[in-house]
């Protein structure tokens, strides 16, 4: 009964956290190009706007793939306050992730299938990272339990996984879609292509988007966290520390072309990943 | 319905079309979203889909070619939505006034919320005239304001 109560808090507060994360982007973003910036809450604001505009429909199955992608991330946000399987808790992101593409697909403008396009390949970057990850924990740990990471005394992740932390950085600028990964929709560029995927969501299936994108914020900073995990604060600063440095990046950074992101992801991300788990195999003994 | 009424008020998302101007109201349309005018900070994006816009900023005078564009994207625009014709030919042809080719001001084509004067109007009265259509929707809400 308490596991109940848990999952249902999670799935109450994580849309607010993540939607004053929004906010608080909005405003550093604002800061960092000598502006003043929208209020802290903006984000909800649009939220609710959105939920009242009139339904306007260009595919009805765009709609069940939106539904898809919003009860797959909530799925994965359970999983990980729950300290389930981050193995499953992984392919269940990518589940998320390819509704969302078949949303885009769904409809016939080739700005939305541009932007499905791109989300692929994003998708094939940082899929590959993740599962690395997971077989780093394990390496690490022994199991790919969650609950194993928090348990009290297990030594934290960080100073024996601290080259799979590098290339989780990078999955975390392209799953919270900051430059220069922002290929297939960004937050800043709204006159651009790069609109692509969103093109064809309207009014409050829109919001949906925006609201699985609150519970996806939560998510990957909670993945970063749980590198830190004993004591716990110490990972949650670790996770805003860097997702202030993604802000950064974001605004410092152009953005990259598709095959370029595919091969930095895959030449950093994947080559730092495997040499983690050969080091802990290797000359570690394994778990 | 009290904080969507609100939200509409504090999130007014413009899309910009150009009909035929002459690209001096344009310029000043793109001067709101500079760091002196920061528009954002009112909650106003500049958007390019018009599935994602709530207010429409016209400039320029209708011509026969793009009559045509103007009432498919008014008509993209999901509900409620709003209309701000910029500068003196939105408004009512300016200069072009007569011409073989151009129909007239926004309002021949498809129904306005708020004519900005001005050739070309200041970036200033462009904030002023959102800021109108605001109260307008707000009174038409029911909102306090």
């Amino acid at each position: 009964m308490n596991q109940w109560w848990i999952a249902i808090i999670a799935i109450i507060v994580a849309p607010i956290i993540g939607g004053f994360l929004a906010g608080i982007d909005r405003k550093i973003t604002a800061r960092l190009q000598g502006r003043y910036g929208p209020p802290i809450v903006q984000p909800f604001y649009d939220f609710f706007k959105l939920l009242g505009k009139s339904r306007i429909a260009t595919s009805r199955m765009q709609f069940v793939w939106i539904y898809g992608y919003l009860v797959f991330m909530i799925t994965c946000v359970v999983f990980l306050v729950l300290k389930l399987d981050l193995l499953l808790l992984i392919f269940l992101l990518g589940f998320a992730g390819i509704s969302f593409v078949l949303g885009g697909f769904s409809s016939k403008s080739p700005y939305s299938h541009f932007g499905a396009n791109r989300e692929l390949m994003q998708i094939l970057s940082y899929e590959p990272v993740l599962l690395l990850m997971a077989l780093g924990v394990y390496a690490q740990n022994g199991s790919f339990m969650i609950s194993e990471i928090m348990k009290p005394g297990a030594a934290p992740l960080l100073p024996s996984l601290w080259p799979i932390f590098i290339a989780v950085l990078l999955v975390l600028t392209i799953k919270l879609r900051k430059s220069p990964f922002d290929l297939s929709t960004s937050h800043h560029g709204h006159q651009e292509l790069v609109k692509g995927i969103m093109t064809e969501f309207s009014g409050p299936y829109y919001a949906l988007i925006n609201l699985t994108e609150w519970y996806e914020i939560v998510l990957v900073l909670g993945i970063v966290a749980l590198f830190w995990a004993n004591p716990l604060w110490v990972g949650i600063i670790i996770a805003l520390a860097a997702f202030v440095l993604e802000l950064i990046i974001d605004n410092i950074a152009a953005r990259m072309t598709v095959g370029w992101m595919v091969k930095f992801t895959w030449a950093v991300g994947l080559v730092l990943c495997v040499l983690n788990i050969a080091y802990l195999y290797l000359i570690k003994g394994g778990a | 319905m009290g904080i969507i009424n609100t939200s509409r008020i504090k999130s007014p998302w413009i899309m910009h079309f150009d009909n035929s101007s002459c690209n001096g109201c344009d310029i000043e349309v793109l001067a709101c979203l500079t760091p002196l005018y920061d528009v954002e900070r009112f909650g106003i994006v500049n958007m390019g889909n018009p599935k994602h816009a709530d207010v429409l900023v016209v400039t320029g005078p209708v011509n026969r070619r793009t009559a045509r564009v103007l009432k498919n994207l008014y008509a993209q625009i999901p509900d409620p939505k709003m209309v701000i014709a910029v500068g003196t030919c939105a408004c009512s042809g300016g200069v072009f006034h007569n011409c073989y080719n151009i129909l007239g001001g926004v309002d021949k084509v498809i129904p306005v919320d708020v004519y900005v004067p001005g050739c070309a109007a200041k970036p200033e009265a462009i904030i002023d005239g959102v800021v109108l259509a605001l109260q307008k929707l707000s009174k038409a809400l029911g909102v306090a304001k």
